[in-house]
This record gives C-alpha cells, structure tokens and sequence, in this order.
C-alpha cells in the first residue's frame, strides 16, 4: 500500500497509534480523538479513548495494563517533543476478554473544566 | 437518573441500583472536600505531605471540582460510582491548587485526575473504577477496607426478602 492510501492522522495520534503498535503488538486498536467533545481549538488533540486488545496484557492487573499503555505512549511523545495528553481514556484487554463486535466504552461528557 | 449513570450502569447493576435508589432515598455517602487551601497554594506538595493525605480517609479522591460540582466528566464517573456505592470519603479539588495537581501526578506517576486511593493505596483513576464498578471487584475492594458498599446490601435485602 502507498502512503498515499493510508489514513492520516495528526501528529499525536500518529506518535501514539505507532508506538502503540510496535510495542505492545495489539490485535484490536482503536484510538479515538474526542478532543471535539470539549472546549478545544480545532484540530486539538487533548482528549483520547484507547481501546486495546493484546496478549502483553495477559497476566497484568488492571492497573499495570494501564501503566503500560501510559508509559508507552508517554515516551513516545516524550520523543516526539510533546506534552502528554490532557485526557486519555482507556480499555486495556487481553484476547479472551474481548470479543471483535465489541464497542468501545463511551466517555462522560465534559463539565467544562478544560483548560482550567 | 442522570446520564452518566445510565453510561454506568450494567444490565447486572441496574437492578441493584433501583432498588437502592427505592429503599434509601437518603444515600448515606456525605463526601468531605477540601479546597480552602486555595488562598495560599504552597509551592510545592511534597512526597510526606500526600502520604498522610491518602491516608486521612479509607477513600480519598482527587478530581476536578468538587462532589456536589465536579469540573471534569471523568471526575464526575468517579463521583457517581462512590455515590452508588454509599462510600464516604475525601475529595481534594486539584483545580484550586496547582501544586497538589503537579504533586499528585508525580507521586503516583500517573499522568491523569481523577485519581482513587484505598487504604492509602493508589486504585486507579476513572476507567479502572468504572471497570471495577461493572466487574464487582469494588465491592470487594471496599470489603477488606471495613466499607460495605451499599449495593450490596441492596442485594443482600433483595435475597433475604426472597426467602
């Protein structure tokens, strides 16, 4: 495939879909941008839902899947020259937890607090 | 019933929820919140001053806002569930002292508020209690804590009264 074809994404959610993808070799990802549900410019990417299927999460609490898919994205951008995220949601889970017509999770609505 | 509750709720949940809203209008759960601190933020919160913090309470939460206003969606999800449960606990608003905002992150290395401490223990912050609410896991977090979450003793109400 030519790059030509393939989505584009902006800057941040490049540096996380790669990292993520390299790294924790998931067999479902779905990263959504919900920086258009809050008070942000356009094209802001402050606000993103992670939702993650891999075998690295396997024998890993709640809590530790969620450090690693943090981490992971945290150098990534660390080495991208940017900031981590103000909002990152996530769904962390292992092949058998997860069934493919699966939906992600929906996020609350924002209270205004952004930016605050 | 608000719409964060619906997102919630699950099909196993619902029906506890519904019968505690029916048989305890009056939820227990009086969070105590702390901002007055606002008016002369120190400099910093050091690693000792959150040791104790986390520990003033059997639940402690920082969030954006308060309970009765939370600022922030996420905080709000956290908020609910506690509500549900009929936990009592502390709540720091982080918006009204950026020093313990910066603070909090770094003495859990976690990059995000709201964030829940158990026993002094960092639990997570809204997606892990939200997965802990719909799995039942909190319920029995809160049990080793000495706390009996309220929808279970809806539950337990229910059982009994089949009997």
């Amino acid at each position: 495939m030519s790059q030509s074809q393939e989505p584009q994404y902006p800057p941040i959610e490049t540096a996380m879909r790669k990292a993520l993808t390299e790294q924790l070799k998931p067999i479902f990802l779905d990263v959504s941008n919900e920086s258009p549900m809050h008070n942000t410019p356009k094209q802001a990417e402050s606000h993103f839902r992670v939702l993650i299927v891999s075998e690295k999460f396997n024998d890993l609490t709640l809590i530790k899947r969620h450090r690693l898919v943090n981490d992971t994205i945290k150098t990534a951008l660390k080495e991208a020259g940017f900031e981590f995220m103000h909002a990152l949601s996530i769904e962390a889970k292992t092949p058998k937890q997860w069934e493919p017509e699966q939906e992600p999770e929906k996020s609350p609505p924002c209270l205004g607090g952004f930016g605050k | 019933m608000n719409k964060i509750c619906q997102i919630l709720l699950r099909p196993s949940l619902a029906n506890n929820l519904a019968t505690t809203m029916r048989t305890m209008p009056a939820l227990v759960a009086s969070p105590r919140w702390y901002s007055a601190d606002a008016a002369a933020p120190p400099a910093a919160v050091d690693k000792e001053t959150l040791d104790k913090l986390v520990r003033t309470n059997k639940v402690v939460v920082f969030m954006k806002g308060n309970p009765q206003a939370p600022r922030c969606g996420f905080s709000n999800a956290v908020v609910q569930i506690m509500r549900m449960h009929g936990v009592q606990y502390d709540a720091h608003d982080v918006l009204q002292n950026e020093a313990l905002r910066q603070g909090i992150k770094e003495y859990t290395d976690w990059p995000t508020i709201p964030q829940v401490f158990i026993n002094g223990e960092f639990v997570g912050g809204c997606d892990i209690m939200m997965q802990m609410h719909q799995s039942g896991d909190l319920i029995e977090e809160l049990k080793k804590v000495g706390i009996t979450s309220e929808l279970l003793k809806a539950e337990e109400a229910k059982e009994a009264t089949k009997k």
